[in-house]
This record gives C-alpha cells, sequence and structure tokens, in this order.
C-alpha cells in the first residue's frame, strides 16, 4: 500500500451489501478494508426488521432483525475488517477519497478503491407530492419499525397503510402486533403489488383494501386526523385516522453520488455501474439495494459479495480508463441494472452475469435485448411491476458499441 | 412541553407584544433594548408557527418595493441592522445576490423600469445584463432567457434562527415570553387588561403582531376592524442539496401588480426553494400543498434552470400570507389608547421586522408611554449556525453522534435545543431549530430517534405513548 492512504477500499455502509463485500475482499486477501457505516451498529437496513428472516443464504441460518446484524459484526471482527462505526460520510471526493463526520470530528480517508453500499429508502411523502396538511405520523415503513424495533414506541395507532408492497404487509404485521390496528389499506394501482400468500394479509386481518385509491387529502393540525381517498370509481371517501404510513417505493440513499455529481441512472436514481459494479468514476464502485431497489438482504450480501471480488481483481491494475458504453431502455421498463458496459473482451471476472430488470407498469408483450442493433435475446409474457426480472448477459455485450433493450407490447 | 411561568399578578408590563413571528420577535427586541418590560404572548405552542414558518428566506433590497412607501423604508431600515448585528448574534448572510429574469421581448423591456425603480428606491448597486453575460455567472440557466437585472444585494438568510435570535436577547433582558397564550380580549383603562388563554396580564402598552389574525386582534382589542385580513397562500418546493451549484443566485421573474411571482433561489441550508404561488384563500389556518401545483413548481423550475428536471424533491411546504384588502403594510397607531398595529406585513416580514421594531418603537416614544428602565446595550447571544456554507457543529470534535443523517444534526445541537433559554414548543420547533428531519429522507432514520430524545418536552409529542396511558 502507498503511504498517505488509510487503507486498499473503504466500503461506506455496513448492511448485508457492505459486510459481505468486506468479508471476500479480507478472503481474497486484501490487507486493509476499512468499513464505515454512519449508526453504532452493523445490519442496515435489516436492523429494523423485527420481523422478517434473513441470513438462510448467506449463513445457512435465520435471523431475526437485530440478531442478523450482530453476526455480520462477529463475521466482520473474525475477518479483521477495519470496522469505523458511527462514520458518515458527508462526500465522496476523488480518487477513492471520502470526507467523513465522527464523533471525533472530521477528516479525508483515502483508498485505492472506494465501495458504496448506502442501500435505499422509502420515498417520503414530499417526494411523493402527496396533498393536503402536513401534520405529525405521516411515516414510512422505516420509520415506523426504528420507533418499534429501537424504542419500543408506537407513531400512531389507527394508520391508513399506503402502498401494497412486500414491505406494506411487513407495515401491516409490525402495526397488528404492536397494538395499532390500521383503518385500510390503498393501493394507488389497479392491483396489489406483493404476491401471493402474501398480499392475503391485510384481508385476513380484516383491514379493508382498496386497489386503484390514491390519496388526495391529509387532514390535521397537529396529529393526523383524517385521509381522504380518491377511489378506483372516481368517489371521495375519508378515513378518520391517526396516521399515514408510506410503504415501498423504494429510492436508493445515493445522495452521496447526486452531490458529487455522479451519473445516475434514469429510472432508478441509483448510481450507474458497470458489468463489474464500476461506477463512471474507475475508483468508486456499488453494490446492494443502492443499484436497484429492493431485493433481498440475501441478494444484496451475494451482491456485495460479487463486486468485491471484481474490486480486488481491479486492485492490481490502473483505474480503468476505457469509456463505457451506456445500456438503453424505454418504459415500461423502469430500470437496468449494470446500466453501463466497459470492452472485457474475454467477458471474464464480472461481478454480474445477468441484467436485472424492473418494470414500471403490468405490461404484457415481447421484452428483447438488442446488441449492435441485432436481436440477441427475447422473452414474451407477462411483466409485473416491482418483480425481479432478470435477463442472460450474452458473452457478446462486453464488446458490443450499442446494447439496447426494447419492449414490444402484444 | 417546557410551559413558561406565568407573570405574578400585579406585575405591569410597559409593554405587550401579541404574536411571535419575525416582527414580533424583533419588536420584543428592540423594545427590550429601548428599557421596557416586555411581554410577548403567542397563541401557538412555539413563536414562528403562522406566517414566519413558511417564507422565502430572502433579506430583499427594496428594490422592487413600492417608492416612497413604509415597506421600502422599513425593509431598507430592517436589511441595514441585520446587516450590522449578523455577525455579533451569529446569523448566516449568505451573499447570493439575485436576477430578475426577462424569459420574453416583452419582459426584458420592463427591465430598464425595474432597474430605475431600484435605483430610485436608493438600491444603486444592480446593473442591466444580457442574457448571454447572465449565463456566463450562472451557466445552467435556461438559454431562453433573453435579459437579467442584477441586484447584488439580495441575500439569502435563515429565516428562523434570526427571530429566534431577536427574541432570544429580548430574553437575555428579562422580556417574558408566553406561549400557547392566546389573547381573548383586552380592555384599556389607562392601562391594558388583557385576557389571555393562560390569565390575565397588565401592560400599559399594547403591539399587535398576530400577523394572520391581525384584525381579528384589534377586534379583540376593542378596536373597529380598520383593514381585512386575506391570507394569501404560497406553496413551496424544496430541491436536494444536489441542485444547488446549479443555482448560486436567487432568480426571480419580472413581477406582476399581484406577487413578485414564482422564485428559484437558494437556501441558507444548501438546498434549493421553488415558489411561493400566492393563492387567495379564506382559511387562515390550513395551507394545504397540492399535488398538481408541486408538480407545476417542478416543471417550472425546469423551465428556469433546466438542470433541476427530475432533481429529487427534500421537502414540500405551504404558507400563509396576512395580505389585506390593500397592498400596502397596515401599521396603525392609537396614542389615546398607547396601541399599535403591525398588520398586513404580507411577504416582506423578514427583512423589514427589525425596520418594523425601529419604527414602532419611534411611534410608542411619541406616545407619552415611558418605558420604566434604561436604554440596555444588546447582550451577547450567538445563535448555533445552521447554514451551510459556515461551519456546523458535525464539523467540531465530541459532538456525541449525528443525529440526522440528511442534514448532519448532532445530538450536541438537539440537546442545546432542547435545553436552550426558548426550548422548542413542538416538533416543528424543533426542526426550525436545529434541521433535524428537514432533509432528503424527511425523518426515515431519525424520527423513531428524536421522538426519544424529545420525549416529555413537546406538545404534541411523536409517539402515542402517552395516549395509551
Amino acid at each position: 500500500m502507498k503511504p498517505g492512504r488509510d487503507a486498499d477500499v473503504i466500503i461506506v455502509g455496513g448492511g448485508p451489501a457492505g459486510v459481505a463485500a468486506g468479508l471476500e475482499l479480507r478472503r481474497q486477501g486484501v490487507e486493509r478494508v476499512m468499513l464505515l457505516d454512519r449508526e453504532a451498529d452493523l445490519g442496515g437496513a435489516t436492523r429494523h426488521c423485527a420481523h422478517s428472516p434473513f441470513g438462510m443464504l448467506e449463513f445457512g441460518r435465520v435471523y431475526i432483525g437485530g440478531a442478523y446484524g450482530r453476526r455480520l459484526t462477529r463475521e466482520a471482527v473474525g475477518a479483521g475488517l477495519d470496522l469505523r462505526m458511527r462514520h458518515s460520510v458527508v462526500a465522496l471526493a476523488g480518487e477513492g477519497a471520502v470526507e467523513v463526520s465522527h464523533p471525533g470530528g472530521v477528516e479525508q480517508l483515502r483508498a485505492r478503491r472506494v465501495l458504496l453500499a448506502t442501500g435505499a429508502r422509502e420515498k417520503t411523502r414530499a417526494a411523493r407530492h402527496l396533498s393536503g396538511d402536513r401534520p405529525i405520523g405521516v411515516i414510512t415503513t422505516g420509520t415506523l419499525q426504528a420507533y418499534v424495533a429501537f424504542h419500543g414506541l408506537m407513531p400512531f395507532r389507527r394508520p391508513l397503510i399506503l402502498g401494497s408492497e412486500l414491505v406494506s404487509m411487513s407495515a401491516l404485521t409490525t402495526c397488528l402486533s404492536h397494538g395499532a390496528r390500521p383503518v385500510a389499506l390503498a393501493e394507488p394501482g389497479p392491483r396489489l403489488l406483493a404476491r401471493a400468500p402474501f398480499c392475503w394479509a391485510p384481508r385476513l386481518a380484516g383491514v379493508p383494501v382498496f386497489t386503484g385509491a390514491r390519496v388526495v387529502d391529509i387532514k390535521g393540525r397537529g396529529r393526523v386526523e383524517a385521509v381522504v381517498l380518491k377511489l378506483a370509481d372516481g368517489s371521495l371517501r375519508s378515513f378518520d385516522c391517526d396516521g399515514l404510513l408510506l410503504s415501498g417505493q423504494f429510492v436508493p440513499e445515493a445522495a452521496l453520488s447526486l452531490t458529487a455529481g455522479a451519473l445516475l441512472a434514469p429510472g432508478s436514481g441509483a448510481p450507474q455501474i458497470d458489468q463489474f459494479g464500476r461506477t463512471e468514476d474507475p475508483w468508486r464502485f456499488a453494490a446492494g439495494n443502492l443499484l436497484r431497489p429492493i431485493e433481498t438482504g440475501g441478494w444484496a450480501f451475494r451482491e456485495g459479495r460479487a463486486v468485491a471480488s471484481a474490486v480486488a481483481a481491479d486492485l492490481g491494475r490502473a483505474a480503468e480508463t476505457a469509456p463505457p458504453v451506456v445500456v438503453t431502455f424505454d418504459d415500461p421498463v423502469k430500470l437496468v441494472v449494470p446500466s453501463l458496459m466497459r470492452p472485457n473482451p474475454d467477458n471474464r471476472g464480472r461481478a454480474l452475469k445477468q441484467f436485472q430488470l424492473r418494470f414500471t407498469r403490468a405490461a404484457k408483450g415481447k421484452l428483447s435485448l438488442h446488441l449492435d442493433g441485432r436481436e440477441a435475446w427475447s422473452k414474451r409474457g407477462q411483466w409485473l411491476p416491482e418483480r425481479r426480472v432478470l435477463v442472460p448477459m450474452p458473452a457478446a455485450t462486453a464488446t458490443a458499441g450499442a446494447i439496447a433493450f426494447r419492449f414490444d407490447a402484444d | 412541553m417546557a410551559e413558561e411561568e406565568f407573570p405574578t399578578e400585579g406585575e405591569v408590563f410597559d409593554v405587550a407584544i401579541i404574536g411571535g413571528g419575525v416582527v414580533g420577535c424583533a419588536t420584543a427586541r428592540r423594545f427590550a433594548l429601548a428599557g421596557a418590560r416586555v411581554v410577548l404572548i403567542e397563541k401557538g405552542s412555539d413563536i414562528l408557527s403562522g406566517a414566519s414558518k413558511a417564507n422565502s428566506a430572502i433579506l430583499h433590497t427594496g428594490f422592487d418595493a413600492p417608492p416612497g412607501s413604509l415597506e421600502l423604508e422599513l425593509v431598507k431600515a430592517g436589511r441595514e441592522e441585520y446587516l450590522q448585528i449578523h455577525g455579533a448574534m451569529n446569523l448566516p448572510l449568505v451573499e447570493t445576490g439575485a436576477y430578475v429574469c426577462a424569459w420574453t421581448g416583452a419582459e426584458a423591456d420592463a427591465l430598464e423600469a425595474i432597474a430605475q425603480q431600484g435605483r430610485d428606491n436608493g438600491v444603486s448597486d444592480l446593473r442591466l445584463i444580457s442574457g448571454r453575460d447572465a449565463r456566463a455567472a450562472v451557466p445552467d440557466l435556461s438559454d431562453r432567457l433573453v435579459a437579467a437585472v442584477e441586484v447584488f444585494g439580495e441575500h439569502v438568510i435563515d429565516p428562523w434562527s434570526a427571530p429566534l435570535g431577536y427574541l432570544t436577547q429580548a430574553m437575555a433582558l428579562g422580556a417574558t415570553v408566553l406561549r400557547g397564550a392566546e389573547l381573548v380580549s383586552g380592555e384599556f383603562d389607562g392601562l391594558w387588561h388583557l385576557q389571555t388563554g393562560r390569565g390575565p396580564l397588565v401592560a400599559r402598552s399594547v403591539i399587535n403582531a398576530a400577523g394572520l389574525f391581525g384584525d381579528e386582534v384589534d377586534e379583540r382589542l376593542g378596536f373597529a376592524r380598520e383593514f381585512e385580513i386575506r391570507p394569501r397562500k404560497g406553496q413551496f418546493v424544496v430541491l436536494d442539496k444536489a441542485a444547488r451549484r446549479h443555482v448560486p443566485k436567487i432568480l426571480l421573474p419580472v413581477p406582476n401588480e399581484i406577487t413578485k411571482g414564482i422564485v428559484v433561489c437558494p437556501t441558507a441550508f444548501g438546498n434549493v426553494l421553488v415558489g411561493p404561488t400566492a393563492e387567495e384563500q379564506q382559511d387562515r389556518l390550513r395551507a394545504t400543498v397540492e399535488e398538481e401545483t408541486l408538480d407545476a413548481l417542478m416543471a417550472h423550475a425546469g423551465t428556469i434552470v433546466p438542470a433541476l428536471a427530475g432533481m429529487p424533491v427534500t421537502a414540500v411546504y405551504a404558507g400563509l400570507r396576512p395580505a389585506t384588502e390593500q397592498k400596502h403594510y397596515r401599521v396603525l397607531a392609537r396614542p389615546e389608547q398607547r396601541a399599535i398595529t403591525l398588520g398586513g406585513i404580507r411577504s416582506t416580514g423578514l427583512s423589514a421586522a427589525l425596520g418594523l421594531a425601529q419604527y414602532a418603537v419611534t411611534l410608542h416614544a411619541g406616545m407619552e408611554a415611558p418605558v420604566t428602565g434604561p436604554v440596555q446595550a444588546p447582550p451577547p447571544v450567538t445563535m448555533p449556525n445552521l447554514a451551510e456554507p459556515f461551519e456546523r457543529d458535525w464539523q467540531r470534535p465530541d459532538h456525541g453522534e449525528i443525529v440526522c443523517h440528511c442534514e448532519l444534526v448532532t445530538r450536541r445541537e438537539i440537546e442545546a435545543a432542547l435545553n436552550s433559554d426558548l426550548p422548542p414548543g413542538d416538533f416543528g420547533g424543533l426542526r426550525r431549530r436545529t434541521r433535524a428531519g428537514m432533509g432528503r429522507c424527511q425523518g426515515f432514520y431519525c424520527n423513531a430517534r428524536l421522538a426519544v430524545l424529545s420525549q416529555g418536552r413537546l406538545a404534541v409529542p411523536l409517539d402515542t405513548a402517552e395516549e395509551e396511558a
């Protein structure tokens, strides 16, 4: 290691992806791996989840919430990771440097590569442009879970739940098991987004479900007093409630990249990466739910490990200088990961061996991948929003000058 | 919630100020400096909970104020005093400057008159520039820009720390602040006998700085309504800090008769603000945001600075301006009853507040209502800096922990606010004092932690544990 560097690799974020990356880098013999997390404990978003099981894929057993984070900590300490907790990265600097604030003050840390694994969070009320008053009690599932899991508090007793993703069903469960009784669950789209059997949860719990229902007004001076929905038939219905739980609509926690002026992927707002997990800044990599809100903790873990492997290989070389090819796509495709491709003639060492796609809405038709104008892959079917779509990445992708996804509706 | 001790019976204040907005806070400070025994009553659970909670945070020069108006005079006096005191009080001044942007030939034709009005108003530090020159300094401005007037002295400040500082300084001189104390009625028999929601008060003079309720408070004091508040709603969108580098200056439109128009401007906290709208309404309490309007504001921002299209939204809010049936300030002095009304301060209150306070003291001095104490030197009050270009607490060691990661708010800052001379009365007050929860995640990470740190301290608690008990 050159003098003046604080580590070979700095990982930002101690959730499943970041810790997995650290473990893999150490396993591959990278000497100094520093992991920064702004919280006091590892685990990232899994710490919020007092219910969902984690760990089956990576550790062969099931952990709940904080226990998973403790297992990550044991693994990280055992592997000799340089763990720096309560370290908030406040800015990304050039060539592998990051600006950090911690209880001791501020400093700049430098490494040969930086790996971002800052995860995702739910879209806020402001970002959703929801109409109405701005009382206390309009919060996301992540916030609710922090109240419950960290502090044993409840922010409301009779919330209305907006959204119907898997996390919405977790929100429902969290409410019911902590003394809150949701008054309704509203989904703006035409059908519930979570798969069966999860999407049956509200009805099983006797919570009324409304699809095609939009929030058109929030009322309340201090705390939420009522939420007005515009139902699928166009009628307005007011629900007396003391909270509005905004669930799902995850967005990448990409603020560091955004403020650093980095290229963000259209559709997802995530840092753009190539097949190695490398961003347009060749010293910077990214992995986990930061790339693509959202996947399971197990998926993020494996992705962190895979990108770490590419980082380890990259350490032995000068920073990549080849300009990337941008993968193009159109509605109804919402996002594609990776969205960049760098020349890789032998097609080896890729961190991502498939394209991951998401759809903005339900669509029926043919999805196809075109390399230099020629169709390289296609599949016809019914595509649903918020579902994992995987597309093989043919060897020729790594040398193509134009890479495009197309969708032809039936 | 920490409730201030109510004054003992028999205590006579020199001046009772009704309303804890920016005007009331500045007025309390100025009277306290003049030696008056001051009481300020505020009906909300915290100060700055009416019109002053939402504005565009610009320290105006008065270049576009009506020539010869009281508003112009007081904006200039208020601005002058802010420039004098902000250093000692550690209140930020972000010296951005502004462009008045002409997007059409017709608007460009109006610029010369705007510049001339500015010079007539005594604001000489301005110039007409071409669209090309404007874009040389602000490269992300849309190339539709035809021309602009550059006004160098338009700056950005922290709209909450300033009034909080004014009132804190008044308190350091012995002023009493009573929150949750709505004025019920007032009677004058040589002394003012005020009934408040928290008990009776006696004062020699009253100052009505009740903002959106100015006309109603005049009536409760036994006066005829000489003006009528017609609330004008303004909705705002706050863009992510990533937008800031695209907007180094305040970008104003060519104004029309009714409103200064929608501004795209930097904030002291490092964001970009788009707004306000100008929507007349009856309701004085509800200031709702509306999806279509927020969408339209975003679209508008993209036409001014194309790089803002698709920029993440950090916050949205709406405020009510206390406009009246006339455009000008409604300052009324009633020497016989020793009463002053500072009414209809509809959109320049933040800039003019210190000037209004000076003016109120002058009016009061002509009323044969002597203050009981000697003139005071300003006590040393320094406010915690929340503005982005200057040093923040997270940059200093031993801050404990960062509680709000988006705005980098430390536990030390939150504890200092909760333990200050004027602690927050509600969650909004905590946010305004520290910026906790004001950032891009809007409390996703810190809201629960703030609920714990503020437990038992706020009028409306964040958690519902108390309801259960």
